[in-house]
């Protein structure tokens, strides 16, 4: 019985290998326990960005050396920072100062009870009040104010390879017309009209945004966003899901955007390696394309202009969308309450930390500061960037943001399928009624 | 059989099944809790009833992750189990350019999971890939082809383990037997089906075990790879499972999707042992033909 024996030895194995990990086991839980975090300083969680790091950890160098309680830094990258974030919230052993989106994002913690309210302090520091007031709005919920602005604005901006377009003899689009136009002619030429990273749906989002905007103007999303009854049904959201149809089916992405990514860069070396004409993305292209692709930009072949008008559309083409910036938020749970609402106040409002800001090749949110910034590095960008959001009447926030987690996951993934035409405008829009 | 007594007694499987029970049992009962409730994450769940359980056949995307789950099942079974069944009983030879090739099959047995995905999708990029340079379309922006570039990657990772499998327990067949039906003159593809593959009957069900419910739980490659796209059309249950509970933090229903999916794995191993009568654990070695 060769086979009885061989039985016998493999669970002794297995037992032995159960026996070895239940010990190896205990031996790390003996001594993980004291070395985890210092918390006698303020923990300030924020998303691993190379533009904006430096940035945050030279303001906590200048907070560190005249507090009693100085503060340090954890970085995440985005989608691990999310769910960490979310899973801290709900356990005991949350940061002190956490870096978030504002709106609906920020709204979930408010209403669990985890945000600290800095209305009050902020009204006793008129030193405070310095920041665009359509930005400082994101950062509240119920009219009440839980986030400060902690980097630059986000509008989203049409770039265009001014090469492609000075071979082609064709001028940037100011109509959706013109745009729609514009598409037949590259792809004459073999050339992608638009880049499009589809694999991400957020990047899908910024052309219904602006299109609902135009065509019907900021209130059909707030609508949405205060999730009032038949808000999605409305014509201008169908007209709007049409339209990014439209533009898909024309092949103005080309074949294969769904595979496309934003993370890797694909998109954006091909749109600086003029396989594509345009791109469609947040004012955060600018700089990664300075820093990913510098000849196309020293070069000066990199344009930009606002998204197009839609004729007979209801809104102020003016009117933008995108990040109005990215806020930074004191948790109720913190047990250095006081010092780290004091810490995110002072350090946000700093001269240094704005001009360390801006040297960074943002755009900070603050009030008048366009004249700092005409003598930037990055003069001419920051200065249109500005303006734009400056002049505009409205600023609508992403939606994915702006939305609750939930429904902005359903969001993105019926934007997909809309995209790919695997589902109907009208389709989308009894998905998203259903969604909660 | 009078192999019951000297099985051994309880107290060896005692650590194991501690073990098991800390890490297998109670989080699959604490899942099926919290599919019973409403909760973000954040504060407490909150009772909701069957109110998850009710709106699983509504989500047009569970439905579809179950359809693509068995068909990225199905597509894997298919693939890997000819694949490796020949190169393991291939590689069992002792010929010596044999274990030369065979330790190049086995090479992605020693890659992790992420490194694979992420060396086939600059493969598979449609831009600047290899498959651009090949002919410009991309099998990963097809709806109708992705699921197939995605078995194919995962075949790719997971053969060398089953021909391993394959390899060991061709090793085990008597040589006796060959050497008989050489005498009574069958020939190699005779011996094959006649000595080869009824020997491994028991092999190949314990990797067919392995492979269905492996790819039932498949997960990080395709999140990788396709994000579960293009559109829907590679979002297996697993991945919709992780995009409801840590994208949308909807994590009720997450749970119950999970509930589902550790269902179907029990019941569909069950089956194929059952249906093989794997279970009874006989040995057919020797005596055969």
């Amino acid at each position: 019985m060769r086979h009885a024996r061989l039985a016998r030895g493999v669970v002794c194995v297995i037992a032995a290998a159960g026996l070895f990990a239940t010990s190896g086991c205990g031996a790390v839980l003996g001594t993980a326990g004291p070395a985890a975090g210092s918390r006698n300083r303020i923990q300030v969680w924020a998303l691993q960005d190379p533009q904006n790091q430096p940035v945050i950890e030279a303001g906590i160098r200048a907070y560190n050396r005249s507090a009693i309680i100085g503060a340090e830094l954890l970085t995440y990258v985005n989608d691990a920072y999310k769910q960490k974030l979310q899973v801290s919230m709900g356990s005991p052993n949350p940061p002190d100062v956490f870096f978030n989106w504002g709106g609906g994002n920020l709204a979930q913690f408010v209403r669990a009870g985890n945000v600290v309210d800095l209305t009050t302090r902020l009204e006793r520091d008129p030193n405070a009040n310095i920041f665009l007031d359509s930005v400082m709005k994101v950062g509240q919920v119920d009219g009440r104010q839980y986030g400060l602005p902690m980097n630059g604005i986000q509008p989203v901006v049409l770039f265009y390879n001014k090469k492609v377009f000075a071979d082609a003899r064709v001028k940037p689009p100011t109509t959706f017309d013109e745009l729609l136009s514009l598409v037949d002619i590259f792809k004459d030429r073999d050339i992608t009209p638009i880049a499009l990273p589809g694999a991400q749906g957020w990047t899908e989002l910024m052309y219904l945004e602006y299109l609902l905007d135009r065509v019907g103007g900021p209130e059909k999303f707030a609508a949405i966003a205060a999730d009032k009854p038949d808000a999605w049904r409305d014509p201008a959201v169908l007209r709007a899901l049409t339209m990014c149809q439209d533009l898909a089916k024309r092949g103005a992405f080309g074949k294969n955007f769904a595979s496309i990514n934003y993370d890797n860069t694909g998109a954006s070396r091909l749109f600086a390696t003029g396989k594509a004409a345009m791109f469609l993305m947040g004012s955060w292209e600018y700089s990664s394309q300075a820093s990913n692709n510098p000849e196309f930009v020293r070069s000066g072949n990199l344009g930009w202009v606002p998204f197009p008008k839609v004729d007979g559309g209801a809104g102020d083409p003016k009117n933008v969308v995108g990040n109005p910036s990215n806020y930074f938020s004191v948790t109720s749970r913190s047990s250095h309450r006081d010092a780290a609402v004091n810490f995110v106040v002072s350090m946000v409002t700093s001269k240094e930390y704005i001009s360390a800001l801006i040297d960074a090749g943002q755009v900070p949110a603050v009030k008048g500061v366009d004249k700092q910034l005409a003598t930037s590095a990055n003069a001419d960008f920051a200065t249109f960037t500005y303006r734009m959001v400056a002049d505009a009447k409205a600023f609508t926030q992403s939606w994915d943001q702006a939305l609750s987690p939930s429904v902005a996951s359903e969001l993105l993934t019926n934007l997909q399928k809309l995209f790919l035409s695997d589902i109907s405008p009208q389709q989308f829009v009894t998905a998203m009624e259903k969604a909660k | 059989m009078s192999a019951r007594s000297q099985r051994p007694g309880f107290g060896w499987a005692a650590p194991a099944t501690v073990f098991f029970v800390a890490f297998g049992i109670l989080p699959i009962a604490i899942v099926a809790y919290l599919s019973l409730t409403r909760w973000n994450g954040l504060g407490s769940p909150e009772w909701a009833g069957l109110e998850n359980w009710r709106a699983l056949p509504d989500d047009p995307d569970a439905l579809n992750g179950i359809k693509v789950t068995f068909l990225l099942t199905l597509l894997c079974w298919l693939i890997q189990t000819p694949v490796s069944l020949l190169l393991g009983v291939w590689s069992a030879g002792r010929q010596r350019s044999r274990a030369i090739l065979s330790t190049v099959f086995f090479l992605p047995l020693l890659l992790s999971t992420t490194a694979i995905a992420l060396t086939w999708l600059s493969f598979l990029d449609p831009n600047f890939g290899l498959a651009a340079s090949l002919g410009g379309s991309s099998l990963l922006s097809s709806p109708h082809q992705a699921l197939y570039a995605v078995a194919f990657v995962i075949a790719w990772q997971f053969v060398p383990f089953h021909t391993l499998l394959y390899q060991a327990a061709a090793r085990q067949i008597p040589t006796s037997m060959y050497e008989d039906a050489e005498l009574a003159g069958a020939n190699t593809l005779r011996q094959f089906f006649a000595i080869t593959l009824p020997q491994l009957r028991n092999t190949i069900i314990a990797s067919s075990v392995l492979i269905v419910v492996g790819s039932l739980t498949y997960f990080e490659s395709i999140l990788l790879l396709t994000g579960g796209g293009p559109g829907t059309a590679t979002r297996v249950l697993p991945l919709h499972m992780y995009i409801k509970g840590f994208v949308g933090f909807d994590m009720g229903f997450a749970s119950a999707l999970a509930v589902l999916l550790v269902a179907v794995g029990t019941l569909l191993s069950v089956l194929i042992v059952r249906s093989t009568g794997y279970y009874r654990m006989a040995s057919d070695r020797e005596g055969f033909l």
